[in-house]
């Protein structure tokens, strides 16, 4: 004992003590990253199956929507993955998000669409806005995100694709009105990216 | 060696708490809680990681010298903060998902390296341990309670999605107090919470000075450290 509290005061100790740590826990870092990648990777892809299926109704695909994708760009040169959902072969619907600028950053909206362009479902999967206000618009918490559910670009017309308050369909929360405004926006640029690619999206390879 | 644990649990849950003694972790004892069950697993994850890191900090404490220990124990905490939320997201990835938000917060909430250097770092490991276990219970006692005046005040609720965090068997916790209340929008919003920690500090010193204790807060902190 007495030896290594002489060691400890030379001054070769310091750094090498610092790289000898930072060496374990780099190696470890590295260790735990092999080890956890595979399963990190495929518990996100549960994830994604679990909320792709969660937009569209029930029995509506029997394939698998990760392994049938299509890469589309919207008006902003942005690329969308789009997945397809598909029957017996046939293409049944779609599913694709879009994102917009909320109160607390962005968030992210999931889309199933049929081929009709009615829409299915819609979920929001990443957001940060204030908790107990804005995040009325996950499912968990409240039942507004479903008023999506049926609508199209035509009904209700275009230029009712807002929030009440700025003379549309869809409620806003009390006390929160640039959250639910920033939703519809995402799924109506969406219905409407959906309504521009409809083609590529059912036939596309 | 003799370990007086009722005194070290007693000085983590009250006389030396994390937040309302040593004025440590205020970045998530004020960010995360809007709500009781937010800071419930806050607290949670934080004791987790305090216990874990005083561990593995007493265990080194011979081979750290004096000059590098900050380093060392900042590098050792955020290798195991991270190492905790890969391993939450790979192998229990429904807890990562409620509890995932909380896990990175960690780092920033310099009360472990406060409980590293002032604790882990000069005492031995079993001692250490229940070190981490009693600031860790004190820091969720007062990110809960912390939460619940908020979540009252702001939304009319107890513990509202507490079946979210804990499983569908604590699903009783989740209360309503105010049925149809408007809510208190300012409850919920960061300048709240200054407001009931400070409250909070006031009504707790205003205890101690009743129970005619000196009232000489016990800091002993790293340096530099908010």
């Amino acid at each position: 004992m007495s030896t290594l509290a002489e060691w400890r005061g030379r001054l070769a100790y310091q750094p090498l003590s610092l790289g000898i740590v930072a060496l374990a826990t780099s190696a470890a870092l590295v260790v735990a990253n092999q080890l956890t990648r595979p399963a990190i990777f495929a518990a996100e892809e549960r994830d994604l199956q679990a909320s792709l299926i969660e937009v569209l109704p029930e029995g509506f695909a029997d394939n698998n929507l990760l392994k049938d994708t299509l890469t589309l760009t919207d008006d902003d040169g942005k690329p969308v993955i789009v997945y397809r959902a598909r029957k017996a072969g046939t293409v049944t619907g779609a599913v694709f998000q879009n994102g917009a600028r909320g109160y607390g950053g962005e968030l992210i909206v999931l889309i199933g669409v049929d081929t009709k362009g009615t829409l299915l479902g819609a979920r929001v999967i990443r957001h940060k806005e204030t908790p107990g206000l804005g995040d009325k618009i996950e499912l968990a918490k409240s039942k507004w995100i479903r008023d999506f559910e049926g609508k199209s670009l035509e009904s209700p017309p275009t230029e009712k694709w807002a929030v009440k308050k700025d003379g549309g369909v869809f409620d806003q929360f009390a006390g929160a009105t640039i959250t639910p405004r920033a939703v519809v926006k995402a799924v109506k640029e969406g219905m409407t990216f959906y309504a521009a690619h409809r083609q590529e999206i059912l036939e596309g390879k | 060696m003799n370990i007086d644990t009722r005194r070290i649990i007693k000085d983590g849950l009250w006389g030396n708490n994390i937040v309302f003694s040593q004025m440590l972790g205020m970045c998530p004892a004020m960010a995360v809680t809007t709500s009781g069950t937010n800071g419930l697993g806050m607290g949670l994850a934080t004791t987790a990681v305090l216990i874990c890191a005083n561990v593995i900090i007493s265990s080194l404490r011979d081979f750290v010298s004096p000059q590098v220990r900050i380093p060392v124990f900042i590098v050792l905490i955020a290798t195991l903060v991270t190492l905790v939320d890969m391993s939450l997201n790979a192998w229990m990835h429904d807890l990562y998902r409620v509890l995932g938000l909380f896990i990175a917060l960690i780092v920033v909430n310099c009360a472990v390296l406060g409980r590293a250097e002032s604790f882990a770092s000069r005492n031995g490991i079993v001692a250490s341990a229940i070190d981490g276990l009693g600031m860790g219970l004190g820091f969720t006692l007062a990110l809960t309670a912390i939460g619940l005046i908020r979540e009252l005040i702001g939304a009319g609720t107890l513990f509202s999605q507490a079946s979210l965090l804990l499983g569908p068997n604590f699903a009783f916790l989740e209360t309503t107090v105010v049925p149809d209340y408007g809510g208190v929008l300012m409850m919920i919003l960061p300048p709240a919470g200054f407001l009931v920690l400070g409250l909070m500090l006031a009504a707790k010193q205003a205890c101690e000075h009743r129970a005619k204790e000196p009232s000489v807060p016990r800091v002993e902190a790293a340096a530099g450290c908010h």
